[in-house]
This record gives structure tokens, C-alpha cells and sequence, in this order.
């Protein structure tokens, strides 16, 4: 494979893997503080692009409004499923929630179906996302040098708002030991909300940019992606913010290049990401970034 | 005569913090030793990596000769250490004799596809299961509750039946972490009757995390003091009443009796 | 416990196996009646509903017993039926099947009768169960769930791409119809003997145990790890047989067939009748194969009260996961709980109980 062509697969990787990465953090940072695997994300995505979507072609906002909106209106959706549907079995026991889990992911993907149908919807791009440039020989739509870009500022913002803040403080701390920081006065409940409300929000921005890069929007494109993402999270190290964007990353990347190396494999494109889970929890389960969780 | 479970300078590092350093003990068959501290000082922790729920960051534990350190719990308890929980960890959902039985399990060599026949070897081994769950229902006094479900039992009999679970995998060691916590005093003087009998009746080596100073006065032949993971005295129940730092240690907490 | 009450137990027990076995032979009796006089949907609604038997109890093996979720039946059912498809089918089907790429040696030759190919179809996918759970037991259960979610994605991937061995899209038709109730209802049978007798035994006290406090078993002895591989691959044997008999009843199998629908339905059919109960993955089952032809009417279109309503293509859906997360807040232990049938239990409340209750009291 010449340099060009390298290159061309590369940007692809990296600007895929930054999606990837994206959903990942909401796993990993819901997984980290209440140790459940929320089915119901990569919907959540889905989610966001439909209201994207029907933002810009239904009430004709500018696209950066329907951006926007759909920001606020999947940040919302993230919280409502958890104190709709989580947070009444956050007592029993774990296979309770996860098994709801399921069944929000379900009913979203279903739901989207039955109402929206199931024929995909043509999204939009803006030009400064489609725009085309060229370096030396390859040549670059805008959207794989925004993603990144967006990505890397939204994991900064993130892992500032983690380590820097009260709240970010006492999410890490629920993280470690639930018990004890209930009992220094934390309100386990609202700082829950809060991490269903971040996840969800960065899902936002990795579900907008993805039906800008695969603009068939349809109920289940959440599916495939989010199994992915979750293995990103789990790559990274899970309960591991950074992780799960370096971990998308890598996953991307490998993705993309496996494919344009052996292009047989194509139809197997998806199965890649189970064969790394399962090598993962072979060789290193605690990941490139992460710490054994210790249950009592 | 040689020590049945030799700790040497156990460690144990999370991240930036020490919750147990350089912990040493020999503990010689038939002993009867209490390790006490104030909350947080690192028990629990100590009898996590004997029983081989943590790993140990440094050091050694060699049980009956054998070196155990980052073996799976149940293997240990394969070996001939048991434990009870600080936290009451029984089944709940089980009956109280099933609680007692599943300690019976990893004894049973038949195959599943035995037991799904029901041949004569998988038989033996089951009976023999019930008969001693029954008899350590027995020993403390929890046979007329056998056929209730765990959950439902008072606190006091849920340690209770803790310790014969536990008994019931034929130890040659118990680790019992805080067995008295919330009983009343006469439910204390009932379970250092317990104590007392079982280490003469099955021959027990006994090593115990406890806060109620009845107990440990009235049973332990020797004490450790740990305090923000160090070991910060030892000797006899005597001595410890009257060590400075001991008292200290435990100022704001209860007081020594 | 003294002699006298070891003897009432044992005529009890031994009271309770010939109940067992005298149902049997009425329901056996039943089938017989219904194999000559009963019409082709009743049969149909059988057949099913003792695959779904099946497949609920093994499923709850893993699930409800064992505590760990597994999402993978979808995709063992499917392993199941392309194994045990490919090996009925006669090498002439096969070459004229495969007409994209003729199909790899040594299929092409083999062709073995019924019942060995449901062994093999069962053995092949607890082998697969057993190098999946492998790796996840060692680390966690938690990631039992999508592990087996992602296994159900590569098997489906597999099962499109590998035109060799699966003929890809195209799938495998002209199966011969070899279930019939005697094959799905004896299987049926044999499940719940094996599933019961297992959960009775001490390996099934281990089961459970590392349901309700994985680390406080292992401090008692159990091997965690060789308990949970158990449960899971003996789950998948059984739902590979079925998929097995779930080919040779429906006569065409592709990729298309096994998607995770089937498992979401298994899934709220133990929940409902009660994730650790083998009579609720029963009943559940039973409840599912007669009310889902029910559900069914509600994607067609209808008329109520003389308004026409338009039919909603996955408003069934909708509707289960609706009915499925309502479980889990509300009413979490479905209609058994974690209880089970027994004959003591309905022989007490019987007015008959009396003269059943020979053997001393």
C-alpha cells in the first residue's frame, strides 16, 4: 500500500476512532461510578442525531441551533433514563439493571422505528464540515480534521471539569468506594445524574459528527457503534476517561487499516472489535490505562 | 513446634496509600490470637490478603509450610483457612442449611453428570454434606431454623450461622472478623462460649478482629495492635491494657476496659 | 434429622416421582391425541412452545440460577441450527444449494442421521460457549452480557460472509421437517429433568451461592470460575439442540433468522415468570407462545369499535420492552419468584390432600 493511500486510511482511522472515542466516555465513566454497562447509549446517539436531524429539517434552525439543541435534548434524555428507568433498581441486584438497561435499549431503538420508520434519513452537512481540502496528495474532507479536533477539546474540558471540580472530585471518589462517600454527605443521586448528563452530552457531539461522516441516520446506527465503543472503553481501561478516547482511537485506526490491508475481511469489519475485547480480557483486563477495580 | 501460618512483613499499597505495613506474625497451631485497632487501622485488610481477596504488595504467607500469597480464596479455604465477614455476607436468598451446605461443595469429587444421574458416589458425598451441615446447625444452635431462608434470621444468629458455615469447610485456621459486632451482652458471653467450644472440639487455630474488649480480654491469649497500618504493639491482654500508644491509638474511640 | 422423619421424606419423594411420571404419561397421551386430531396451527403453537421451553429453561440456568447475564441464545440457537442443518442435508441438496461457492469438504460428503446432528449441534456450541466464557469468567461476569452481545454480531457476520460453509444470505432451505412434537416435547422433557436435577444438586447450591455473593462462595470453597463455565456452557448445549430441532421445524434457515429479538424474548420471558425459577421459564414460555400470537394482531391492521387502525410494524417491540422494564421496577420477581412446583405444595392446598398423604406426618 503507497504512502498516499496510508495516509488517506489513516486520517479515516483517526477521525473514526475520535467517534469511537466519544461514546466510549459515557461507558466508561457510568460503568466506573455505578458498574453498569448502559446498553441503552449508543441509542442515546441515535438519539441525538434524530433530533439533530428533525431540529434542522423540520423546524429549519440554523444547523448550529439544531446542533445545539439536540445537544441539550440528548443531555436530558441521558438523565431521564436514569432516574426513569436506573435509578429504581440501583438497590437490586446488578443483573436487575442491567437487564433495564436492555430493555431501554430496546424500547429507543423500537420506539424510533415506530415512529420515524425505518427508512434512513438523508442528514445534513454544513459546508464547513463538508468542505474538501487537499495536502500534497491526499485529499481531507473538513469533518476528519473537526472530529479529532472536537474530540481532544471535549476530552480536556471533561477531564478538567473530573479533577478540578467539587463535583467532578466526587464522582471520581463514588467511583472508588460508593459507601464511604455517602457517608461524608455526597448526594450520591444528583452526582449520578451529573455523569449520565456529561456521557450523554459527549455522545451527543460523537452522534452529530457521525451522521455528518455516515449520513444515513437510521434507528439502529447506534447499535454496531456503541458495542464498539464500549470494547474502546474496556481497551482503555475501564472507568478511565482518557482511556476510552485513547482506546477509541486505537480501535479506530486498527479498524480502518485492517480492512484496507485485507480487504476480504471487509465483511468481518465488526467482528474486529470482539476479537480485541477478547484478547484484552486474555492478556490485560485492566487495559492501556486502567486500575484493577476492587469490589468489596 | 513450628508455626501453622507464617506472615512476613505483609504489605499492602492502593495507589499512594498504605493500609497495611510490614505485618509479621506467626501463629502456632491451637493459638488463639486477636487483632485489634481502631476503625480503618488495616484488619480487615490483613485477613482480605490471608484468605487471598487482595493481592499483597510485598511480603509473604506460608500456611502449614506451604506459601499462599496471590492464591484464589478458594483454594485457600481448599487448604484449610476460613473466615467470616466483617459485613455479614451469607446467602440470603438460600436456607439457613443450604447457607451451611454450599461449604460442603468443593469437597464433592463426583462429576456434575453424577449428580444429574444421582449414581451411588455423587449419593454418598451429598448425604455426607447434609449430615455435617445438620451437625454444625447443631454445635450452634441454629437446627430449628434450618429450613429458613438466611435473610430472614435475627443479627445475632446470622453471625452465628456465618461461623458454622464457615466451620463447615474443616478449617484448620479461622479468621473470625469482628464475629460480636452489635451483639448484646448476652449474646457476647454466648459466643465466647461458641469460641471457646469450637477450638476444643475441631482442634482450631483461631486468629480474631474485634472491637468488643469482653471478647478479647476474656478469650485472645495474645494481642496485635494495628493502627493506620502499622503494628504498633503486641503482647498479652494484660500488657496491652497498659500500653501508652495503645491507649492513645484508640483515644476518641472506647476506651480499653 | 431422626429416622422417622427420613423415612416420611423418602416415601414422600418417592410418592412425588410417580405424580412425575403419571403427568408425563397424560401429557404424552395428550400429544399422541393431538399428533392425529389436532389442526397444523395448534401443532405449530406446540412445537414451539416447547423449543421455547427449552430455551427459557437453559436460558434461566445461566441467568436466573447462576446470576450472570448472558446474551448469547440468539446466536447459539443459530450455531445449533447451521450445524446440525448442514449435517442432514444430503451432499446432492448441498451442491445444488450452494450455488455461489460449492460448499467446503468434508461437508460436502457428510450426511448423518437426525439425532446425531443434534448432539453435534450441541457439543459444537458449548464449545463455542466455553471459549467465549473462558476468558470472561477469568476476569469478570459483568462482561458476560457484551461479550455474548458482540459473540451474536460475529456469528451473524460469520454466518453472511462465510459462503463456504453457511452458502451466506441465501441460508440453507429444503430441510426436512424432522421435529415433530414427540422430538421438541421430548427434549423439552429431558431439559428440565437434566436442568432440575442439576439445580437440586449440590453443584446447583454452588450455582446459586455465587449468585448471591460471588465472594463469600469462593470463601467457602466454590471455584467460581468452573461453576460459572458450567452453567454457561451446559446452557448453550441445550440451546443449541434446540436450534437444532428450531431448523428442522421451520425447514429454512439464514443469517437473517436469529437476531437479538429472539433473545430479548427469552430474556422477558424468564423475567416474567421469575429470573431463578425453572416453573417460571416454563410458564413464561407457555404464556409467550399462546400471547404472542395474541401480540401479533397488534401489527396488523384492526378495526375496534367500528375505527380502523393502521397495523405498526414494531409496535410488538415496543410494547415488550415496555412490558420488560415495567417488570424490572415493579414487579422484579415475576410470578414465581424464585420458587419452584412442587407436589408437596399443591397436594396441601388440595382437597384430595388427605388421601395423598400417606407416608406419616
Amino acid at each position: 500500500m503507497d504512502l498516499q493511500l496510508f495516509g488517506q486510511q489513516l486520517i479515516n482511522g483517526i477521525s473514526l476512532g475520535a467517534l469511537y472515542g466519544l461514546i466510549a466516555v459515557g461507558y466508561t465513566m457510568v460503568y466506573g461510578i455505578i458498574r453498569l454497562i448502559n446498553f441503552a447509549h449508543g441509542d442515546i446517539v441515535m438519539m441525538s442525531c434524530y433530533f439533530a436531524f428533525f431540529g434542522y429539517a423540520l423546524f429549519n434552525l440554523p444547523w448550529w441551533v439544531a446542533f445545539l439543541g439536540a445537544t441539550a435534548l440528548t443531555t436530558l434524555l441521558g438523565m431521564l433514563i436514569d432516574m426513569g428507568a436506573y435509578r429504581p433498581v440501583r438497590s437490586a441486584p446488578r443483573i436487575s439493571a442491567l437487564i433495564t438497561a436492555i430493555g431501554v435499549s430496546f424500547l429507543l431503538e423500537n420506539f424510533a422505528l415506530v415512529v420515524w420508520g425505518g427508512r434512513p434519513k438523508a442528514f445534513f452537512r454544513p459546508d464547513i464540515f463538508g468542505q474538501v481540502v487537499t495536502l500534497g496528495d491526499v485529499h481531507i474532507v473538513l469533518l476528519s480534521i473537526w472530529t479529532p479536533a472536537i474530540t481532544i477539546s471535549l476530552l480536556l474540558a471533561l477531564l478538567y471539569i473530573i479533577h478540578r471540580t467539587k463535583a467532578g472530585i466526587a464522582m471520581r471518589a463514588l467511583a472508588r468506594d460508593m459507601e464511604t462517600t455517602r457517608l461524608m454527605g455526597v448526594n450520591v443521586n444528583r452526582i449520578i445524574s451529573l455523569t449520565f448528563a456529561l456521557g450523554s452530552s459527549m455522545a451527543a457531539a460523537g452522534g452529530m459528527m457521525w451522521a455528518m461522516k455516515y449520513p444515513q441516520v437510521n434507528p439502529f446506527l447506534g447499535v454496531i457503534p456503541g458495542l464498539k465503543a464500549f470494547v474502546a472503553a474496556v481497551l482503555g481501561g475501564i472507568g478511565n476517561v482518557a482511556g476510552a478516547v485513547v482506546g477509541g482511537f486505537v480501535l479506530g485506526v486498527a479498524e480502518i487499516l485492517l480492512v484496507a490491508v485485507a480487504p476480504a475481511l471487509a465483511g468481518y469489519r465488526d467482528a474486529i472489535a470482539f476479537v480485541v475485547l477478547i484478547v484484552i480480557l486474555l492478556f490485560r483486563p485492566t487495559g492501556i490505562m486502567g486500575e484493577p477495580i476492587v469490589d468489596k | 513446634m513450628s508455626s501453622l501460618l507464617s506472615i512476613t512483613k505483609l504489605t499492602k499499597e492502593f495507589g499512594g496509600l498504605t493500609a497495611v505495613n510490614e505485618f509479621s506474625l506467626e501463629l502456632l497451631p491451637g493459638e488463639l490470637v486477636g487483632l485489634i485497632g481502631p476503625n480503618g487501622a488495616g484488619k480487615t485488610t490483613v485477613f482480605n490478603m490471608i484468605t487471598g481477596n487482595l493481592v499483597p504488595t510485598r511480603g509473604t504467607i506460608v500456611f502449614a509450610g506451604n506459601p499462599i500469597n496471590g492464591e484464589k480464596s478458594h483454594r485457600i479455604t481448599a487448604r484449610g483457612i476460613a473466615r467470616t465477614f466483617q459485613n455479614i455476607r451469607l446467602f440470603t436468598d438460600l436456607t439457613v442449611l443450604e447457607n451451611v451446605m454450599v461449604s460442603c461443595h468443593f469437597r464433592v469429587r463426583s462429576s456434575f453428570l453424577s449428580a444429574i444421574l444421582g449414581l451411588p458416589g455423587y449419593q454418598r458425598e451429598a448425604k455426607t454434606g447434609e449430615e455435617t451441615s445438620w451437625e454444625l446447625l447443631d454445635v450452634v444452635g441454629l437446627t430449628h431454623l434450618g429450613r429458613e431462608k438466611a435473610g430472614s434470621l435475627p443479627y445475632g444468629q446470622q453471625r452465628r450461622l456465618e461461623i458454622a458455615r464457615a466451620l463447615a469447610t474443616r478449617p484448620k485456621v479461622i479468621l473470625l472478623d469482628e464475629p460480636a459486632a452489635g451483639m448484646n451482652p448476652a449474646e457476647t458471653e454466648s459466643l465466647i462460649e461458641l469460641i471457646r467450644r469450637i477450638r476444643r472440639e475441631y482442634g482450631l487455630t483461631v486468629l480474631l478482629i474485634e472491637h468488643d474488649m469482653t471478647v478479647v480480654m476474656g478469650i485472645c491469649e495474645r494481642l496485635k495492635v494495628l493502627d493506620y497500618g502499622h503494628t504498633i504493639a503486641e503482647g498479652t491482654p494484660e500488657e496491652i491494657q497498659n500500653n501508652e500508644r495503645v491507649i492513645q491509638a484508640y483515644l476518641g474511640e472506647r476506651r480499653l476496659a | 434429622m431422626n429416622q422417622e422423619s427420613r423415612k416420611s421424606a423418602h416415601t414422600h419423594r418417592w410418592r412425588n416421582r410417580l405424580l412425575t411420571l403419571v403427568s408425563l404419561g397424560v401429557f404424552a397421551l395428550y400429544l399422541l391425541w393431538a399428533e392425529h386430531n389436532a389442526s397444523d396451527y395448534v401443532i405449530r403453537i406446540l412445537n414451539n412452545t416447547a423449543i421455547f421451553v427449552t430455551l427459557a429453561v437453559s436460558y434461566n440456568l445461566i441467568n436466573g440460577i447462576t446470576g450472570q447475564l448472558s446474551l448469547g441464545p440468539n446466536a447459539f440457537i443459530a450455531i445449533g441450527a447451521y450445524t446440525s442443518a448442514l449435517l442432514t442435508l444430503s451432499p446432492a441438496e448441498k451442491q445444488l444449494s450452494f450455488i455461489i461457492e460449492p460448499i467446503i469438504w468434508p461437508l460436502s460428503v457428510i450426511q448423518i442421521p437426525f439425532i446425531w446432528t443434534l448432539v453435534a449441534a450441541g457439543i459444537v456450541t458449548a464449545f463455542f460457549a466455553f471459549l467465549m466464557g473462558f476468558p470472561v469468567f477469568r476476569v469478570r461476569g459483568d462482561y458476560l452480557a457484551i461479550v455474548t452481545l458482540g459473540f451474536g454480531e460475529v456469528v451473524r457476520a460469520v454466518a453472511n460472509n462465510l459462503q463456504t460453509i453457511t452458502n451466506g444470505p441465501l441460508g440453507l432451505k429444503g430441510l426436512r421437517a424432522y421435529t415433530n412434537l414427540w422430538w421438541s416435547w421430548g427434549f423439552a422433557v429431558f431439559t428440565v429433568a437434566v436442568v432440575v436435577r442439576l439445580i437440586k444438586s449440590s453443584f446447583g447450591l454452588a450455582m446459586k451461592a455465587t449468585r448471591e455473593n460471588e465472594v463469600a462462595a469462593e470463601a467457602m470453597g466454590v471455584n467460581a470460575f468452573r461453576i460459572n463455565m458450567l452453567a454457561f456452557t451446559l446452557s448453550a448445549f441445550f440451546q443449541g439442540v434446540a436450534g437444532g430441532l428450531l431448523a428442522h421445524l421451520i425447514t429454512t434457515i439464514s443469517p437473517t433468522l436469529f437476531t437479538f429479538f429472539f433473545t430479548f424474548n427469552l430474556l422477558t420471558i424468564i423475567v416474567a415468570g421469575g429470573l431463578g425459577s425453572t416453573t417460571g421459564a416454563v410458564i413464561g414460555s407457555v404464556l409467550f407462545s399462546f400471547g404472542g400470537e395474541w401480540l401479533r394482531a397488534v401489527e396488523e391492521p384492526m378495526e375496534i369499535f367500528g375505527l380502523d387502525i393502521p397495523g405498526v410494524p414494531g409496535m410488538r417491540m415496543v410494547i415488550f420492552s415496555i412490558i420488560l422494564i415495567f417488570l424490572m421496577i415493579f414487579a422484579r420477581r415475576g410470578i414465581m419468584g424464585r420458587n419452584e412446583f412442587s407436589w408437596d405444595w399443591l397436594l396441601e392446598r388440595s382437597p384430595l390432600s388427605r388421601v395423598f398423604r400417606g407416608g406419616g406426618k
